[in-house]
């Protein structure tokens, strides 16, 4: 520290260095700030956080098949439910309430949306599952959720929702207690991207 | 004060020569100050104003908890847009002053008090240096805090929620209540634009104080021999450059959700309202830590000054406080146990938290024992620093409580937690502020307040606060939720109880301006070390107040020989 002392004109130059540094800290702690955004939604994809469900392929889909008959299957009660954002315009329903599956096995379910507006709207489909230690067991081959969804004036469509649960939920003791597993829809109305959206 | 009974041995010039204490004029030198004490004295004056705003608005609230049912917000009162029998607006208001009080004190008055006061008028002046390393950076650091409470103030008399003037979206702006959905006003963009600049503020003070306490430390002063006081700043800079970035982020993102049409925390657009909940405690947890860590340090000071005794395990004081910040960055989500967390992560976050009450303990156990065997004199310094160690334990041992993520459940958004926070921050942190002012006032003034005051000032603080806050552990555990302005009759008991305590607190902060007014008035003249041979530090080597500028020929510090 002497040295401040016997060259008065390196200290400035020493601490601007120092500062420097540590407005790259600043920064480097903004980017990471920002960085969490994808890193969030990859991580719940990942994992299944927050009651992510995951997205599977059909290959995904038989190799559990398999994985299901050597489980003996072994069924669960899934619960479906469907709502509307007050921003959109819609009716939405599930096509039934409850469904018993097993393990494994691939089952396809309908939601009936109906457009109740004279104009035609766009809208996308949130969605998790409850309990959410469930999300990474709840695989999704099709679903109407991929996609924007656009119902003509006063149309009415069935849309399909095919998937399976993990066999491999059996073996988590996380999911030992849960006998019933929610799967759950929000529409909301689709965020225009071509310059007159409202908010 | 760090190693030895003798403490620093120092050489200085006679600093009473008329150079060092030319001052300029006043405009000058208030408005454009480049000088760490004048610009930690506007610090300390901003923070007192900011004090009085937000502990006006806790009165307020405190009377309209005073009873069952709403009474005075639906006072008339146009400018905030409350009037009789509009209940919206009433309700609206109050979720109005939890936010205010909350962002007053965390970012208008704690911060710039502890950090911008303290440590601007003492961290250069502990270590030896004639001021801080970037002045100019200083003086805007001050500025923009000031034009941040500005914009915080604008923003209650601006539409907010439905129904009302104001934000509305308590301290931690949560989305989707910030968000257009919830806060469509401009109001929530006055509060946010205010957190941005006291964060620019901070970010910038941040810088300055590491630069100055790595570069320009006298010679002689190595790290392991500054004072705990400084070393307190030097975590907390870091914590600050660390955490507030993260928080402006979020921020950030939140004012392009409400404006330009992004959709970070917008489910509708593929955002998740969660995610803004992590960034917020990534940023939140920090800076509790941020608050009380400086209080640490004036305590450390305090406590050894008047046992005479250098601080007991000086090493283990300074690294628990490093512990202490480093850990605190991977407790966030016990923030948000209710949340829906996984089992496993809840008990991650339980553990992690409760690992803090290791280096918690190390320093309240290092107090009791530098006090041990000690000359001890309780002059008011050390009895506010004394009642800074007991309620911050009572704050300290609910924290464990509440770490419990199980427990969380039941607790959560309770007044439990309420009086969790306040006893370590309104009376933790507030009590080491009072006894760092009581400590340093001669100093910085050169004028001596009155002991007997400041020792009536500390009991009736001290009475008033346990009666505001203890209730309030029985509420919480009673099931009574935050943030509601009216509540049923079984939580009428001891809501009254507090809200007589907050009168009794009242009037010990009216003794303490009337304590400061006495000693600016017609207090005695200060000396160079009031304190007498237990205040070993270097600003008790100076005069009081010290020069315009200080060591302009550097102190040398000598190596003491044993260690």
């Amino acid at each position: 520290m002497a040295r401040s002392q016997a060259h008065p004109q390196s200290l400035q130059a020493r601490n601007s260095r120092v500062g420097f540094y540590a407005l790259l800290i600043a920064l480097a702690a903004l980017g990471l700030g920002f960085a969490a955004v994808p890193l969030y939604r990859l991580f719940c994809q990942v994992t299944g956080f927050a009651g992510t469900t995951q997205v599977a392929t059909s290959a995904d889909a038989d190799l559990a098949a398999q994985m299901a008959k050597s489980a003996g299957g072994k069924t669960i009660s899934i619960r479906f439910d469907a709502n509307v954002a007050p921003d959109i315009p819609w009716t939405f329903e599930p096509g039934q309430t409850t469904d018993t599956v097993a393990f494994g096995q691939r089952e396809m379910v309908y939601f009936t949306a109906r457009n109740n507006a004279d104009v035609p709207v766009s809208g996308n489909a949130t969605f998790n599952v409850e309990p959410e230690q469930a999300g990474r067991y709840f695989n999704k081959i099709q679903c109407f959720c991929f996609t924007e969804q656009t119902l003509q004036p006063g149309q009415e469509v069935e849309m399909p929702v095919l998937f399976y649960v993990d066999p491999a939920a059996l073996d988590d003791p996380n999911m030992k207690d849960v006998q019933q597993i929610t799967l759950s829809y929000t529409f909301h109305k689709a965020i225009e991207t071509d310059g007159n959206s409202d908010g | 004060m760090a190693t030895t009974a003798e403490g620093f041995d120092v050489h200085t010039e006679d600093h009473g020569h008329h150079d060092a204490d030319h001052k300029p004029g006043f405009f000058a030198r208030w408005f454009m100050s480049t000088n760490h004490k004048d610009i930690g004295t506007l610090y300390l004056i901003f923070s007192i104003l900011a004090g009085i705003v937000g502990g006006v608005i806790s009165g307020i609230m405190r009377a309209e908890l005073a009873e069952p049912g709403i009474q005075i917000l639906t006072s008339s009162i146009p400018l905030v847009g409350v009037g009789p029998g509009n209940m919206d607006a009433a309700l609206h208001h109050w979720n109005v002053l939890i936010t205010a009080h909350g962002l007053i004190m965390v970012f208008f008055m704690v911060m710039p008090a502890m950090i911008g006061g303290f440590g601007n008028w003492f961290v250069p002046i502990m270590i030896g240096a004639p001021d801080m390393a970037f002045p100019r950076m200083n003086n805007i650091s001050f500025w923009l805090t000031v034009a941040g409470f500005t914009s915080l103030m604008f923003s209650m008399f601006v539409p907010g929620g439905p129904g009302g003037l104001g934000a509305a979206t308590g301290w931690t702006v949560y989305a989707p209540l910030s968000t257009i959905t919830g806060s469509p006003g401009p109001a929530v963009d006055f509060a946010i634009f205010a957190l941005h600049l006291a964060g620019a503020a901070s970010i910038m003070g941040a810088i300055n104080f590491i630069t100055t306490i790595f570069n320009m430390r006298a010679p002689g002063m190595t790290l392991h021999k500054m004072p705990l006081f400084v070393w307190s700043v030097l975590v907390t800079a870091f914590l600050l450059l660390l955490a507030l970035p993260v928080l402006a982020a979020a921020i950030t993102m939140l004012i392009t959700d409400r404006n330009f049409g992004t959709t970070f925390f917008e489910p509708a657009g593929g955002g998740d309202p969660v995610l803004y909940q992590h960034l917020f405690w990534f940023f939140g947890h920090p800076e509790v830590y941020i608050m009380i860590l400086p209080g640490f340090g004036i305590i450390s000071q305090i406590v050894s000054t008047f046992s005479r005794k250098p601080v007991f395990g000086y090493l283990g004081m300074a690294y628990a406080m490093v512990a202490i910040g480093v850990v605190g960055f991977i407790v966030w989500a016990h923030h948000m146990y209710t949340t829906g967390l996984s089992v496993d992560t809840k008990m991650y976050f339980t553990a992690a938290t409760m690992v803090i009450a290791v280096p918690t303990g190390v320093k309240i156990f290092s107090w009791i024992a530098t006090m041990w065997g000690g000359s001890l004199e309780f002059k008011s310094p050390m009895v506010w620093a004394l009642g800074f160690i007991f309620l911050f334990t009572i704050g300290g041992v609910t924290g464990v409580v509440l770490a419990n993520g199980g427990v969380d459940d039941n607790l959560h958004d309770t007044y439990y937690v309420v009086a969790h926070f306040h006893y370590v921050l309104s009376l933790g942190a507030v009590t080491a502020m009072f006894a760092g002012f009581y400590y340093w006032f001669p100093k910085m003034s050169g004028r001596w307040h009155s002991e007997l005051l400041a020792h009536v000032h500390f009991w009736i603080f001290f009475v008033g606060v346990n009666v505001i806050f203890f209730p309030m552990h029985f509420l919480g555990l009673d099931g009574m939720p935050r943030r509601i302005p009216d509540y049923p009759e079984a939580f009428a008991y001891w809501n009254g109880i507090a809200s007589m305590g907050y009168a009794i607190m009242a009037v010990s902060v009216v003794i303490f301006f009337i304590n400061i007014i006495y000693a600016l008035v017609a207090g005695k003249k200060a000396e160079a070390n009031y304190w007498g041979e237990g205040a070993t530090t270097l600003e008790w080597t100076l005069s009081s107040p010290p020069p315009f500028h200080q060591f302009e020929t550097l102190p040398v510090i000598e190596a003491q020989g044993h260690h």
